[in-house]
């Protein structure tokens, strides 16, 4: 077995994803198959392979690299206009800190 | 006009010689959208408004004799994961449900400059996550061939309006496969680029280093069409190309004669006989056309889907974490806390599919595991990416299927994630590559389900890659 529902409750957590004791058990067994089946990798040589964290092709160092203008933002209007609950500007969160 | 059956020439056309003005045409397309869509459920909103806007400034342009554009009166669909200026993306998300984005796509906004008329947005999978459409919060889509199976995923919605003639093109998205999956299923074309081809700047990230954003038509020239309006270097997305975008349509000659082709073994494992045959037809076809066709090998293949599996989700599991309940319309109205809004936004908000990923995602990066697995799956990516370099210094292109099978039963994988996961399994190394790729239609099973030839050629050869799907498309093939 390569996960416990004990670690799968671990993984929520650090997720910030509440899970039902249902899911629990669920993603035990799903996670348990699909990480069996990923052991897999293991078998392959990649010694002296360098990761590849990008597609990348010809061009020069600095072809990504657009010019440092200023330029309008959305304005904090248009930013909050999705927000579940704002107010004078900010996003509105439940209380973090008790004065 | 047969509004199921039009291509942008036939626009172009009857526009120019006054058969039909652009609003005229935008609203018999809507009206027959609308009357059309309960059968598959493709469209999520449509965008009745904006649509008949566009279509007026075209009527204007053409009558004050100014060029209209080049997709000018096409009614397009467009993937719900695109984000459209005050028009309803929900990314098939409850947590979007009311989302109205700020601002347009990059991708939009360049295919209404060139005149294209946006009719609605289209049901996909949450996310972009899944292979048949069944993993919608709007529910599923189904396939118009056959409307008790799906119709891929997860650009499965853009798939089936292309299909059923409720729209001329669309653009959809993919990351392992969700355009060219569904297109296979769903009997149409569809195109995903070379990554940095089109500007992601607007499409909601699931896995940054792998998302694209590509055209579905009736027909190649259409396709190549809506990627050229769609293409080149965007300031605001640092990973867009610089490279120059041919004039795909010019190249579309039909001459293919001596062009290598290398069928790879490896994609040829695992195939319902039908799918078997068909692309073996295919092949034939493509002899008699002039081409060599050789048997190569891609021997990373094998690991392709778990080495996607760990980089896709790992990404996903860092972009989906935005989703808080802090700017994204959604909070669970159990938000006592800081930490409640987050725990309870996220586990109300995500579907099944979307939570799966997540955890898989944040295990694989967690402490402990990340040289295990995330380290490890890039390299293997290296390797994939270096199998295909190394095909291509023998071959011009490669041919392969799309999907092992054709369209399955709505229902029929939804429990078993990993059978679900394996119908990606020939699409997702293009993505991990980043090279160009494609689904044409390569005929019908006894049961009249469609099946895709896939193309794939080096970086930034979409031209050499259009021009062998034209040539196979001319030369009759789905029926030839």
């Amino acid at each position: 077995m390569k996960i416990t529902e004990e670690e799968v409750r671990y993984v929520s957590d650090l997720a910030n994803l509440k899970l039902t004791e249902e899911e629990v058990r669920k993603f035990q067994a799903d996670l348990d198959e699909i990480l069996v089946h990923v052991d897999r990798l293991k078998e392959i040589d990649t010694s002296n392979v360098e990761p590849m964290a990008q597609v990348l092709y010809q061009a020069e160092e600095t072809a990504t690299l657009r010019p440092d203008r200023e330029r309008p933002g959305l304005g904090s209007k248009l930013a909050l206009a999705n927000a579940p609950l704002s107010g004078s500007g900010y996003f509105k969160v439940p209380e973090v800190i008790k004065r | 006009m047969d509004i199921p059956s039009l291509t942008i020439d036939q626009v172009r056309d009857g526009l120019r010689t006054r058969q039909f003005s652009s609003v005229e045409l935008t609203s018999a397309a809507l009206k027959f959208a609308r009357e059309e869509n309960p059968k598959t459920n493709a469209y999520l909103t449509f965008a009745e408004d904006r649509a008949l806007e566009a279509a007026k400034s075209v009527d204007e342009k053409l009558a004050r004799g100014e060029d209209p554009g080049p997709l000018a009166g096409v009614p397009v669909a467009v993937k719900d994961v695109i984000v459209t200026k005050g028009l309803r993306t929900t990314c098939g998300s409850r947590l979007l449900a009311n989302f109205i984005p700020p601002y347009d796509a990059t991708a939009i906004q360049r295919l209404e400059a060139a005149g294209g008329v946006i009719l609605g947005k289209t049901n996909c999978d949450e996310f972009a996550m899944g292979s048949s459409n069944e993993n919608s919060a709007f529910g599923p889509v189904r396939n118009p061939h056959a409307l008790d199976r799906v119709p891929g995923g997860s650009s499965g919605g853009s798939a089936a309006a292309v299909a059923q003639g409720t729209a001329v093109v669309a653009l959809g998205s993919d990351t392992g496969g969700s355009i060219r999956q569904p297109a296979s299923f769903c009997g149409v074309v569809g195109v995903t680029p070379t990554y940095g081809r089109v500007s992601r700047y607007g499409l909601t990230a699931f896995a940054s280093s792998l998302d694209h954003i590509g055209p579905l038509g009736r027909s190649v020239r259409d396709a190549a069409l809506l990627l050229r309006v769609i293409a080149g270097r965007d300031p605001l997305d640092s990973t867009s190309a610089e490279a120059p975008v041919p004039d795909y349509l010019a190249h579309l000659n039909g001459d293919v004669k001596g062009l290598k082709l290398g069928l790879p073994r490896e994609y040829l494992k695992d195939l319902t006989s039908e799918t078997g045959n068909l692309i073996a037809g295919a092949v034939e076809k493509l002899k008699e056309l002039g081409c060599e066709v050789r048997d190569i090998s891609l021997p990373a293949t094998d690991y392709a889907i778990d080495c996607y599996y760990v980089i896709a989700t790992a990404e996903a599991s860092s972009n989906l974490a935005r989703y808080d309940g802090v700017r994204y319309t959604f909070r669970s109205s159990f938000s006592g806390t800081l930490s409640d809004m987050y725990r309870n936004t996220r586990g109300e908000g995500f579907g099944a599919e979307c939570k799966r990923r997540i955890m898989l995602g944040t295990y694989v990066l967690s402490s402990g595991y990340y040289d295990a697995y995330y380290l490890k799956a890039q390299k293997v990516r290296a390797l994939i990416a270096r199998d295909f370099t190394k095909a291509f210094s023998e071959v011009d292109a490669i041919v392969a299927p799309v999907s092992p099978f054709p369209a399955f039963k709505i229902g029929e994988k939804i429990d078993d994630p990993m059978a679900m996961y394996l119908s990606d399994i020939y699409t997702i190394t293009g993505d991990l590559a980043g090279i160009p790729c494609m689904s044409v239609p390569c005929g019908t099973t006894a049961e009249g389900l469609p099946v895709g030839m896939q193309i794939l050629t080096r970086h930034f050869d979409e031209t050499r890659m259009f021009r062998l799907a034209d040539a196979f498309e001319r030369a009759g093939g789905a029926n030839g």
